[in-house]
């Protein structure tokens, strides 16, 4: 203690004092302040950008599910689609199909109107030329019958038979 | 790669000194010749030790006895600045490396000791005792600029510009260089590991100018006492004192209200023991820096008389096997003063963050 108390030197105190308080200050001013702020930012710097890389990875993420929603959509969608294409090609064959067979009967009806017409008229004209030559006949017949006035009479007869007898 | 390199350089100048300080003793015992008793060179080993650990009002680097049995001293005068009566300023060369009596402005002075005393024409110096131990003449004031303040000085230079220049590399660029990697991680570390746990994340911030300052000073100045150099500042009481009053200023300074419950009116214990416990905790406030203050110089004024004796005893032994042998451990000694050159450092800083942590400990923090 004796030579503890022997070896200290007031001067010195003095001297470290000074220069040492005044170190404190200027390096907190010039050293110490910068340095830790910019550690701390870069610090802060590294944390934002592990934060913003983990957002992006979430993002990417809901993205990815995203897109694979809007795949199974638009399949579902182009199955729907096929399937409506199905059943309208289906509907339109159907329909088609149908559209034919009426068209089909109708023909045959017209054309089953247009014999029968084509038929009576048919036989309307072989009835006229039927009646046509059997006048004629009938006329030759008559002027042969008539030629003679028995003939005459007998036709007469005949006919009066005939007519008594309806 | 740089702290290896650094650690390299530092060894091979610790050779350097060993070699220095051989080279110094041999002039010594060739001019001392050879009748010469060998207790006379224990005693002038035992007296050199000293001298190295004591302050110095000149740069000295070496000295020897030259052929014409005349001292030559190799080092730089420094200024002696007294009050006594008034500013006296002189170069330390008027003491002839305390041979003479310097003669200022009509006022004589002498160095006994270490210490300058003001004397008569003559440089008598009387006592008060009969012991001889404490001379009686008046001492004035005295705030030259000795050894240890240059020292102090060239810390506080390459304190400044180092970190100054570290400060500067992080505004064009966010990452450090240069010597910056190597201080960063250590300035990180005294803030993750030694502040924040010790203080707490709310009030560190308020410390860490003063626990890095103290933390490279000390480092710096033990490392450069190290050197072939070998001023140690950190064995001086006065310097060290400094930095134990800095920290017990900060701690009494900073402290909150559940400090002083703490020392005065501890809570939880019975009333009788609270009183009994006041003069207690008081006395610990003041012990606490003053543990600071012997442990540091206690450290490292050990650490060089140790390696001092070593390298010291190749001279008594003069043998084959002693030099070496001594050589040897000197070297690994000086490798484990480099440890504790940091460890102590790192106590200091660590103890002062942890008074300052119980000064501004929260009442809800235990």
């Amino acid at each position: 203690m004796d030579k503890l108390i022997n070896d200290f030197s007031l001067g010195l105190f003095v001297w470290m004092g000074v220069l040492f308080v005044l170190l404190v200050l200027l390096l907190k001013k010039y050293a110490w302040k910068p340095i830790l702020d910019a550690v701390n930012e870069r610090e802060e710097g590294i944390k934002k950008a592990l934060e913003s890389a983990e957002n992006a990875k979430k993002e990417m993420q809901n993205l990815a599910s995203d897109n694979e929603a809007l795949i199974k959509e638009a399949r579902a969608e182009r199955d729907a689609m096929l399937k409506e294409a199905r059943e309208i090609r289906e509907k339109m064959i159907s329909e088609a199909k149908e559209d034919a067979k009426e068209q089909g009967a109708k023909m045959i009806e017209n054309a089953v109107i247009a014999i029968d017409q084509e038929k009576q008229a048919a036989l309307a004209h072989l009835k006229k030329e039927v009646g046509d030559l059997s006048m004629i006949i009938a006329e030759a017949i008559l002027k042969k019958e008539l030629s003679s006035q028995d003939d005459q009479i007998k036709l007469v007869e005949g006919m009066l038979k005939d007519v008594t007898l309806n | 790669m740089r702290r290896k390199f650094s650690i390299k350089k530092i060894t091979f100048l610790l050779f350097l000194v060993s070699f220095v300080s051989v080279a110094q003793h041999n002039e010594k015992t060739d001019a001392a010749n050879a009748p010469k008793e060998e207790k006379d060179l224990k005693v002038t080993i035992k007296e050199y030790i000293n001298h190295h650990l004591l302050d110095s009002y000149d740069f000295g680097l070496f000295s020897y006895t030259n052929d014409h049995n005349e001292k030559v001293h190799i080092g730089s005068p420094l200024p002696v600045i007294l009050w006594d009566n008034g500013l006296k300023v002189f170069s330390s060369s008027k003491f002839h490396y305390g041979e003479t009596v310097a003669e200022v402005d009509g006022n004589h002075y002498k160095v006994y000791h270490n210490k300058i005393y003001k004397t008569d024409a003559a440089g008598t110096i009387t006592y008060a005792g009969d012991d001889h131990s404490h001379p009686s003449n008046v001492k004035p004031l005295d705030f030259s600029i000795t050894k240890n303040v240059v020292m102090i000085f060239v810390v506080f230079l390459i304190m400044f510009f180092m970190f100054k220049r570290m400060a500067k590399n992080y505004k064009k660029n966010p990452l450090p260089t240069g010597i910056g990697r190597l201080l960063e991680p250590i300035i990180l570390y005294i803030r993750d590991d030694i502040a924040i746990p010790n203080i707490g994340a709310k009030h560190y911030k308020k410390y860490m100018s003063y626990l890095l300052t103290v933390f490279f000073f000390v480092w710096i100045v033990n490392l450069l006492g190290l050197t072939p150099l070998g001023v140690n500042v950190t064995n001086n009481v006065a310097v060290t004192l400094v930095l134990a009053l800095i920290t017990f200023i900060l701690t009494t300074v900073t402290a909150n209200k559940n400090y002083w419950a703490h020392i005065f009116w501890m809570p939880g214990v019975p009333k009788l023991m609270r009183i009994v416990l006041a003069p207690i905790e008081v006395l610990g406030m003041i012990i606490k820096p003053f543990s600071l203050m012997i442990r540091l110089y206690a450290n490292i004024t050990a650490g060089h008389i140790v390696l001092m004796s070593i390298i010291g005893l190749m001279f008594i032994f003069k043998s084959w096997i002693g030099s070496p042998l001594s050589f040897g451990l000197a070297i690994a000694l000086s490798l484990l003063e480099l440890l504790v050159a940091a460890l102590q450092a790192y106590i200091f800083t660590m103890l002062s963050a942890l008074y300052f942590g119980s000064a501004v400990e929260e009442h809800d923090d235990h």
